[in-house]
C-alpha cells in the first residue's frame, strides 16, 4: 500500500440525515486523504447510500459539515458535482447507446474537448481490450465488462474523487482483481477512491475502512489496526463482530 | 391451491399499492360515463343561427317564431342583406341561415308554391346536415298546419319509438363505455403488467418455482378480473340511478356475458403479452390495436352500418363489437338468451383462439 | 451549452435505435390518417327495414317498392309478422319495421284513410330520428301520388307546398372527412407532445439511469430541455407529414396560411411537452404514466369539439372546455385550414396558448427540481 498523501480530499463532521422522524445517519465524522482507497462497510440499512448520496451532492444534509475537494456540500453542491466521480452496481451506462457513444457522451458532459476525447477514447479501449466492441450497444457486453468500462468512464475526466457503490456485485472473481487493480492504478494517480462493498476481501484492498452500524461509524481505522483491534483473522469477522449489534435491518 | 392464493394476494399488493392507477381504473369509468350522460352529445341544441327574413309577413313571422322556441335552435342573429351571410359565418358566430325571400305568405296562399333556402356552413358537415334536417322538420310541420284538415286519401302514419322514446343518446352509448372499460382494463391493463415481469426479470424467477406456469398466468390475472366486475357492476349502478338507463333485461344474463367478455379479454392481453418482450411495445400495441378499433370500428361512438365496406369487414374481428351488440340486446332491449346465443359463441371463439395461441407461444418460449 | 448538444446526440440516437418509438413515429400517424376519418364519421348510412305486408295489394307493393328504391333503406327482412319483425330489430339487424295493416288499399279507396305503423329501434336517437324522417318523407311522397291519381280537380290538390332548398358552404367536395382530418393532425401532436415524453422520461427514471444524471455536472435545466426538444421538432415533422397525407389523400390543403398553423402548433407542442413532462414528476413507472395521461387525454378530447360540438354541451361542460388546451388548437385549426382564417382572428387562441404553456412548464419545472 502505498504512503498516502495528508492532504484532506473529503472532510465530514458530524454530518446527520433524518427523514422525518427517522434518523438514516447520525452524526458521523471522518476524514478522506488524497490518493486513498477508502473502504464504507455496512449492513443494508446502516446508512451507508445515505451518507454516499450527500457527498456526491444528491441529497442535502439535516445537519453537520461535510466537504468534498474543498467544496461545502450545502452551498457548492453542483460544483462538487464537476469535481467527482460516481458509479453504482444496478447502473452505469445506457445499454442503447454503443461503447464508444456512451464514453463521448459522459466525456462530453464534463467538459472535454471533442479532441482529448477521441484521443483518450482510443487509449481506454485499448487498455479494457474493447477495440472491437467500441460500435457494439453496451447493454449487450457482459457484466464484467461493462462494469470496468463504466469505471473507466466515471475517472475519464481525472476527477478528484470517485465514489464507486457496490461496483463489483456480481461480477466473477477474475473480473473482479481486474477491477481492483484498475483501483489500485487511479489511486496511484492521485485519485481517492470512495468505495462501499459487500465483499469483506475487498476491505482488505482499502488502505482505511469504516464500518457503519445503525446510522453511526462503529469503527474507522486501516484493516491490520482493526483485525488487531478486534482480535480478528479477517475483516469477515470484524465486520461480523460489529453488524452483530446492529438493530436496523434491510436497506 | 393454497400457492395460488398467496400469489394473486401478491398481485393484489401491486396493483393496490399503485394507488394513482387503481384510482385511474375506478374512476375512469365513473368519469366516462358523466362525460357521455352529460356532456359529450351529438344532440343538436342551441346551435346558433340567423335568419334573413325578406318578406317579413305573417308567414314568415310564424316559422321564426317556431324557430325561436325549438330547443335546437338559437335564433342569434336577424340579417338584412345578402352580404351579410359570408361575415357572420366568417366570425364562427353561426352555423346556418334561413333566407325567407319576398312575398313568401302573398307567393304561398295564391300560388300554392313558395320557397324557403336554407344555408348551412357545410364545414362541419354532420352538424350541417343535422340542422338542415331540423330545419326542414320545422318548416314541414308549419306546413301541415296550413293545410286543410279534411284533405281526402290520407294515410295515417302512427311511428312509435321503440326502448328509448325520449331518444337519450344515454342508451346508445352505455354498452360502450362498458366495452371500452373492459378492453381497458383487462386486455391492455394485464398485457402490461405481464410484459412488466418480463422485461425486469422477475418472470424468470417464477417460472423457476414449482408453480406451474399457467397458474402464475391465472394469477397475474384474477385481480384484473376481479376489478373488471367491479367496474361492470359501478357502471351499470351508475346508469340505473344516476343515468336513469334502466336494466330492460336479465340482470344475471349480462353479467354473465360480461363475465365472458372479461375472459375473452384477458386472454386477448395474455395473447399480446406473449408477442412483446418490451412495456412500450405492449403499450402500444394495446393503443393501436385495442383502443383505436374499439373507439372506431366497434359501434362504440360511430354506428357500425355508417363505416365505409371494408372497415365493417374489419369490425367483425373486433372482439368488443360482439359484446358490444350482446349488452345493447340484453341490457337496452331486453332480449333473451336465445337471441345472442350467436354473439356468444363468437366470443367464446375467440377466446378460445386467444388461449390457444398464448399457451403454443409460451411452450415455443420455454423450449 | 455544449452539455446540451451532447444530450441532445444521446436522446436522438436512443430515439431512433427505440423500434417502438419510430412505430410511433412514422407508422401511427399514416394509418390514423387513412383510417380515422373514414371510420369516424355520423353520416347516417344503410338503415335496416323490416316490412311486414298484412295487405299483399297493389298499393303495398308500390309502397314498398318505393321504400326499398330510395336509397335510404335497405331491406333487411320481408316478415309475417310483426312479432317475426320484432325478433330482426332484437337482433340489431333492423333498424326499422313498417307495419301495412290488412285492407291498407282498400281503406284507403273506400274510406278515405288509413293508417300504417313504423316502429323504429331508438337506441340510436339520431338513427332513429333521421330513419322515421325519411319514411314519413316517403310516405307523403306515396300519399300524393295517389292522391293525384284520384283526384284531378285543382282544388284539392292544391296542398300549399313549400319547397325548401339546401346550400352548402365551404365544402365543395361534400366532404364529412374535412371536419376530421385536421383534427387528427391535432390528436397526432398531441399524443408526441404529452405520450411520449412522458413516457421517455419516465423510462429513464425506471431503469435509474436518471441517478447517474443526477450526479454529473448537467444542470436540470439542460436535462429537459435535452428531453423535450427532439420531440418539439419531431412533432412538427408528424405535422408536417400529416399535411402531406391530407393534400394527397384527401385534397385538405389549408386555405389560410401553413405560417399560422406551424406557429400555433409550435407554441401548442410546448405546451404539450409541459404536460409531458409534469405527468412524469408524478409517475414512477411507465404503466402509471400511460394511463394517467391516456385518462387525461380521454377526457380532454372528449370535451374538445373534436367528435362533438361544443355548443351541444350544457353550460357547465363548456365552461370546462375552456381549460381544454386541445379545444382551443381544434378551432384554430378548423378555422384556418377549412375557413382561411387569418392570424389575427385566432390571435386570441394563440394568446391562451401561450399561458397554457407557460403554466405547464413552470408547473412541471418546478416539480421536477423538487424531486429529482
Amino acid at each position: 500500500m502505498d504512503a498516502v498523501n495528508k492532504e484532506k480530499v473529503i472532510s465530514v463532521d458530524k454530518l446527520v440525515k433524518r427523514f422525518g422522524d427517522f434518523t438514516a445517519v447520525n452524526e458521523i465524522t471522518f476524514d478522506v486523504y488524497k490518493g486513498e482507497i477508502f473502504g464504507f462497510l455496512g449492513a443494508n440499512g446502516a446508512g451507508k447510500t445515505t451518507a454516499i448520496r450527500m457527498l456526491c451532492g444528491l441529497s442535502t444534509p439535516t445537519g453537520g459539515a461535510a466537504s468534498v475537494a474543498g467544496l461545502d456540500v450545502y452551498k457548492q453542491a453542483e460544483q462538487i458535482k464537476r469535481n467527482i466521480g460516481y458509479m453504482s452496481q444496478k447502473f452505469s451506462l445506457y445499454d442503447d447507446l454503443t461503447v464508444k457513444e456512451n464514453i463521448r457522451l459522459f466525456a462530453g458532459i464534463y467538459g472535454l474537448s471533442r479532441k482529448v476525447i477521441k484521443e483518450k477514447s482510443e487509449k481506454i479501449l485499448k487498455e479494457l481490450g474493447l477495440e472491437k466492441e467500441a460500435d457494439t450497444l453496451a447493454g449487450s457486453l457482459p457484466l464484467g465488462w461493462k462494469q470496468k468500462l463504466a469505471f473507466s468512464i466515471s475517472i475519464f475526466h481525472e476527477p478528484k474523487i470517485v465514489f464507486l457503490d457496490e461496483p463489483t456485485g456480481g461480477v466473477d472473481p477474475i473480473t473482479r482483481r481486474q477491477f481492483w487493480e484498475m483501483i489500485y492504478n487511479a489511486a496511484h494517480e492521485g485519485i481517492t477512491i470512495f468505495v462501499t462493498t459487500h465483499y469483506m476481501d475487498e476491505a482488505e484492498y482499502c488502505n482505511r475502512v469504516t464500518i457503519m452500524v445503525d446510522g453511526q461509524i462503529a469503527a474507522l481505522d486501516s484493516p491490520k489496526a482493526l483485525k488487531e483491534q478486534y482480535k480478528s483473522a479477517s475483516m469477515d469477522e470484524v465486520f461480523y463482530q460489529l453488524a452483530r449489534k446492529a438493530t436496523r435491518k434491510g436497506d | 391451491m393454497k400457492q395460488l392464493f398467496s400469489f394473486v394476494r401478491k398481485e393484489f399488493y401491486h396493483i393496490f399499492r399503485d394507488k394513482r392507477t387503481m384510482i385511474m381504473l375506478l374512476g375512469m369509468p365513473v368519469i366516462q360515463l358523466i362525460l357521455f350522460g352529460f356532456a359529450v352529445t351529438n344532440e343538436i341544441r342551441n346551435s346558433s343561427i340567423a335568419i334573413l327574413d325578406k318578406s317579413n309577413d305573417i308567414a314568415t313571422q310564424k316559422i321564426t317564431e317556431r324557430f325561436r322556441a325549438s330547443k335546437y335552435f338559437n335564433v342569434k342573429e336577424v340579417l338584412h342583406s345578402e352580404s351579410d351571410i359570408q361575415n357572420a359565418f366568417r366570425s364562427g358566430k353561426v352555423k346556418m341561415v334561413v333566407v325567407f325571400p319576398q312575398n313568401f305568405n302573398n307567393d304561398l296562399s295564391h300560388t300554392n308554391s313558395a320557397q324557403i333556402q336554407l344555408i348551412a356552413d357545410a364545414s362541419d358537415l354532420n352538424t350541417a346536415t343535422t340542422l338542415i334536417n331540423y330545419a326542414s322538420n320545422i318548416i314541414m310541420e308549419y306546413q301541415s298546419t296550413i293545410l286543410d284538415a279534411d284533405i281526402p286519401y290520407r294515410i295515417n302514419t302512427n311511428i312509435r319509438m321503440l326502448y328509448n322514446p325520449q331518444l337519450r343518446s344515454a342508451y346508445d352509448f352505455v354498452p360502450g363505455v362498458m366495452g371500452l372499460i373492459l378492453m381497458l382494463i383487462s386486455a391492455m391493463m394485464t398485457s402490461v403488467a405481464i410484459v412488466k415481469e418480463k422485461e425486469l426479470g422477475t418472470m424468470e424467477i417464477l417460472l423457476v418455482s414449482p408453480i406451474k406456469p399457467f397458474l402464475i398466468i391465472i394469477s397475474k390475472v384474477i385481480p384484473y378480473l376481479i376489478l373488471s366486475l367491479i367496474n361492470i357492476l359501478s357502471v351499470l349502478l351508475l346508469s340505473v340511478f344516476l343515468l336513469n338507463v334502466p336494466v330492460a333485461g336479465s340482470v344475471w344474463l349480462l353479467m354473465g356475458e360480461s363475465t365472458l367478455f372479461i375472459i375473452t379479454s384477458l386472454s386477448l392481453g395474455i395473447t399480446i403479452s406473449t408477442v412483446t418482450q418490451s412495456q412500450q411495445a405492449a403499450m402500444l400495441i394495446s393503443l393501436m390495436g385495442l383502443m383505436l378499433p374499439t373507439i372506431l370500428l366497434s359501434g362504440f361512438i360511430f354506428p357500425i352500418d355508417n363505416l365505409p365496406y371494408l372497415l365493417r369487414l374489419l369490425s367483425n374481428i373486433v372482439p368488443v363489437r360482439w359484446y358490444i351488440g350482446i349488452v345493447r340486446s340484453v341490457m337496452i332491449k331486453g332480449t333473451g338468451f336465445g337471441t345472442v346465443m350467436n354473439e356468444t359463441i363468437i366470443l367464446i371463439g375467440f377466446t378460445v383462439v386467444f388461449i390457444l395461441i398464448s399457451l403454443r407461444r409460451f411452450k415455443i418460449r420455454l423450449e | 451549452m455544449r452539455t446540451l448538444l451532447f444530450l441532445l446526440q444521446k436522446e436522438f440516437l436512443q430515439i431512433f435505435r427505440n423500434k417502438t418509438i419510430l412505430a410511433i413515429i412514422l407508422v401511427v400517424p399514416v394509418v390514423q390518417l387513412l383510417i380515422l376519418p373514414n371510420a369516424a364519421t355520423f353520416e347516417i348510412k344503410n338503415i335496416k327495414i323490416a316490412i311486414v305486408d298484412n295487405d299483399h295489394s297493389t298499393y303495398s307493393a308500390e309502397l314498398i317498392d318505393k321504400f326499398v328504391s330510395s336509397g335510404y333503406f335497405i331491406l333487411a327482412d320481408y316478415a309475417n309478422s310483426y312479432n317475426q319483425a320484432i325478433k330482426t330489430i332484437e337482433r340489431n339487424k333492423a333498424d326499422l319495421i313498417l307495419e301495412i295493416p290488412p285492407h291498407f288499399e282498400r281503406d284507403l279507396v273506400k274510406k278515405s284513410v288509413t293508417n300504417l305503423s313504423i316502429s323504429v329501434d331508438a337506441v340510436n336517437g339520431e338513427k332513429a330520428g333521421l330513419g322515421a324522417g325519411y319514411a314519413g318523407q316517403i310516405i307523403q311522397d306515396f300519399n300524393k301520388q295517389i292522391r293525384t291519381k284520384w283526384i284531378a280537380l285543382p282544388k284539392y290538390n292544391s296542398a300549399p307546398v313549400i319547397n325548401i332548398t339546401f346550400s352548402n358552404w365551404y365544402n365543395p367536395l361534400m366532404n364529412y372527412k374535412t371536419f376530421f382530418v385536421p383534427g387528427i393532425l391535432v390528436l397526432l401532436l398531441t399524443l408526441v407532445g404529452g405520450l411520449l415524453t412522458a413516457l421517455n422520461i419516465v423510462r429513464e427514471k425506471e431503469i435509474g439511469t436518471i441517478e447517474q444524471i443526477n450526479v454529473t455536472p448537467i444542470k436540470k435545466i439542460h436535462f429537459i430541455t435535452g428531453k423535450l426538444l427532439p420531440f418539439w421538432l419531431i412533432g412538427l415533422f408528424i405535422l408536417t407529414i400529416g399535411f402531406i397525407i391530407s393534400a394527397l389523400v384527401y385534397h385538405i390543403v389549408p386555405a389560410g396560411s401553413f405560417f399560422t398553423i406551424y406557429l400555433f402548433a409550435a407554441v401548442y407542442l410546448v405546451a404539450f411537452l409541459g404536460f409531458g413532462l409534469l405527468i412524469s414528476t408524478y409517475s414512477n413507472t411507465q404503466q402509471q404514466a400511460l394511463f394517467v395521461v391516456f385518462f387525461f387525454l380521454m377526457i380532454f378530447f372528449l370535451m374538445s369539439g373534436m367528435f362533438t360540438p361544443i355548443e351541444s354541451m350544457p353550460r357547465w361542460a363548456q365552461i370546462i372546455t375552456y381549460f381544454n388546451p386541445i379545444r382551443y388548437f381544434i378551432e384554430v385549426i378548423r378555422l384556418v385550414v377549412l375557413k382561411g382564417s387569418l392570424l389575427r382572428d385566432v390571435f386570441p387562441q394563440l394568446a391562451i396558448m401561450c399561458v397554457f404553456a407557460v403554466v405547464f412548464n413552470v408547473w412541471a419545472i418546478i416539480n421536477y427540481r423538487k424531486k429529482a
